[in-house]
């Protein structure tokens, strides 16, 4: 008790840290680089709500895209001025009930993820009887129905045209700040014993209801829980880049993040955090083989979407040589940090051998 | 009211599977507080009177009753709910969660707190460290302590068996049902098993209805045997009864064995 209690402490001056570089990096480092912050924290969060309903809960998920689009509409109607919806709203005037709604910033962004878990909910009845591949595509489906339903629906959401000139609430306070929510939350109920119950269904089904578990109001449960955090990552997505349309929210979105899940690990927080951050780099890194690179002589010249063939290969040396990601299962934890410290060679050939427990955050 | 209380019942409990008539009007009645086998040739239908008991079945026509309540179509969650247990011929553990994960599982059902608790600070810490204490109280009776915290596809496979046990018991069970605990175990172990099942029994205050084709652990600790061919009761009564009925031998041993019985 007095160890974790300990813990505890640690963890609180973990982000007391994040939080004290975040604001270095707010005064030292230019536009482009503090960009580059926002899209990690944004990506962690898409990531680690995706890991809950996939690595934990067991449920092949590929409606998240869907989830950002609801979060991100939604929140954008109710941070616009009615100035602002007025001008925009080209195609058809907008519709009188958004016309003068208006809310602060934080509290759009909670109705942006609770409309998104709404949603998530009506789908979730009929689609998670279903199991495995089945549900993939149910729900991928789902996403592509939101995105039609957005374009056509003029009046709230000004078709395919988008929303354009959205003020940028989403700084790297507010970012990091959800970010460190969802982790809060999501870690905490996984350390209970719902989240137990929710690994259990991912291990075994059948064992699970004999168990006497409620599994279809448990998948439904984390489904939502999930859809939220999806919510406030779309809706952070759309104050952050300022403008949003259909476009933006297609299967790719869904990839993007389900590449940062299992590349991190499926199962594992940590997992899911460090490859939102490898990744997101490497996206913006490996620009440089899309422009004209010069070897002496010899010029290669600029391919575009040379990135996404250096990613997928990537992707599939993982899947190849490291299925089960980074991290596997582990997690971060203090006393595996502290015993990295006091012997880094033999915590490695362990930690290869054993999945250490969780006891950190 | 010399009678002995009836725990579980099954009413003419039939189950087709297209053609296949799995379980054909089959009655027997548990009394409380025993332990009772269920025997029979392989693909006799056992499991799937299990299955229908524990919910995973609905039966195509019959009743099953618990302690006087109808039961019949409950799904598992609810069957479990109202004090039937189970374990698996093939053990379902969750394998890669812990021991005490395991037992933790089967405690969550007896949890009150609505699923947000544990995210508000402090809220849900006693509940889950009631858990946490009564699945390892169940270790420790069990002698799974020390691998408390081993994930439970590691363990030895005796091991494993008791820890579905124990996990099974994590629900407050009246009724436990027990599919084949003795497989895969040798003549030593299954004798300690035997010791292990009359334990449970007493300790916890249950009835128990177990398949098993080890017959002297089914005749060592079953004070009434049923045993099934086709889906059918072929015979019944204690040990002595079931050791020396033709029928028995014939199921068991074929028609032309009967001459040397």
């Amino acid at each position: 008790m007095n160890n974790s209690a300990m813990h505890r402490a640690y963890t609180l001056c973990a982000v007391v840290l994040l939080f004290a570089i975040l604001f270095y990096a707010e005064n030292n480092l230019d536009t482009y680089s503090i960009q580059i912050l926002n899209l990690v924290a944004i990506n962690a969060i898409l990531a680690v709500s995706l890991n809950l309903i996939y690595g934990f809960t067991g449920m092949f998920s590929l409606g998240h895209a869907g989830f950002m689009a609801i979060g991100a509409y939604v929140c954008t109607v109710l941070i616009l001025t009615p100035e602002q919806k007025e001008s925009m709203w080209i195609l058809e005037a907008i519709h009188p009930w958004l016309a003068n709604l208006s809310l602060p910033f934080l509290l759009a962004v909670v109705v942006g993820g609770i409309a998104a878990s709404l949603v998530g909910l009506i789908i979730a009845i009929p689609v998670l009887r279903l199991g495995g591949d089945y549900l993939g595509i149910a729900t991928l489906g789902f996403a592509e129905i939101i995105r039609v339903v957005i374009t056509n629906a003029a009046p709230f959401t000004n078709g395919s045209l988008g929303i354009k000139g959205i003020p940028q609430y989403a700084n790297l306070w507010c970012n990091y700040g959800w970010l460190v929510v969802t982790v809060y939350v999501i870690v905490r109920l996984l350390r209970s014993n719902v989240g137990n119950v929710f690994k259990a269904i991912r291990d075994d089904e059948i064992a699970a209801r004999t168990m006497g578990v409620n599994t279809f109001y448990y998948r439904v449960l984390s489904f939502c829980v999930g859809a939220f955090f999806a919510g406030v990552g779309g809706a952070l997505t759309a104050a952050l880049i300022s403008t949003i349309d259909p476009k933006m929210f297609t299967f790719m979105l869904t990839f993007n993040i389900l590449m940062i899940v299992v590349a991190g690990g499926l199962g594992s927080i940590t997992g899911s955090i460090v490859g939102s951050i490898i990744i997101t780099f490497m996206l913006e890194w490996l620009r440089i083989v899309e422009n004209p690179i010069s070897l002496g002589d010899f010029e290669i010249p600029g391919i575009p979407g040379m990135r996404m063939v250096i990613f997928s290969v990537m992707l599939m040396c993982i899947i190849l040589f490291r299925r089960e990601g980074l991290l596997g299962m582990r997690e971060f934890s203090w006393d595996a940090l502290a015993r990295f410290v006091k012997n880094p060679v033999r915590f490695f050939s362990r930690a290869s051998r054993s999945t250490s427990g969780a006891s950190g955050k | 009211m010399n009678q002995p209380t009836t725990s579980l019942e099954l009413v003419n409990a039939t189950r087709r599977f297209g053609g296949i008539v799995a379980v054909n009007d089959l009655s027997f009645k548990v009394p409380q507080g025993t332990i009772c086998g269920l025997i029979g040739p392989n693909g006799a239908g056992k499991t799937t009177v299990f299955n229908l008991i524990s919910g995973f079945y609905t039966p195509t026509s019959g009743k099953i009753l618990f302690e006087g309540e109808d039961i019949t179509g409950n799904p598992p969650h609810i069957v479990c709910r109202k004090g039937i247990a189970r374990t698996f011929q093939n053990i379902r553990l969750f394998s890669s969660a812990s021991s005490l994960q395991n037992v933790m599982v089967g405690a969550h059902l007896r949890q009150k707190n609505p699923w947000w608790f544990p995210i508000v600070p402090f809220l849900a810490d006693k509940e889950e460290k009631m858990v946490h204490d009564r699945a390892h109280t169940l270790l420790e009776r069990l002698g799974l302590a020390d691998v408390a915290n081993a994930p439970a596809g590691s363990l030895p496979y005796g091991a494993q068996r008791r820890l579905e046990i124990a996990r099974a018991l994590a629900t407050n069970p009246r009724f436990l049902l027990l599919d084949e605990p003795a497989a895969g175990m040798n003549p030593h172990e299954s004798s300690d098993l035997m010791e292990f099942i009359k334990n449970i029994r007493a300790d916890f205050d249950l009835t128990i209805l177990l398949i098993e084709h080890d017959m002297k652990v089914v005749m060592g600790i079953c004070s009434h045997i049923w045993v099934v061919e086709y889906g059918q009761c072929i015979a019944e009564g204690d040990a002595d009864a079931i050791r020396n009925n033709p029928k028995v031998i014939e199921a068991y041993l074929g028609e032309e064995y009967l001459q040397y019985a």
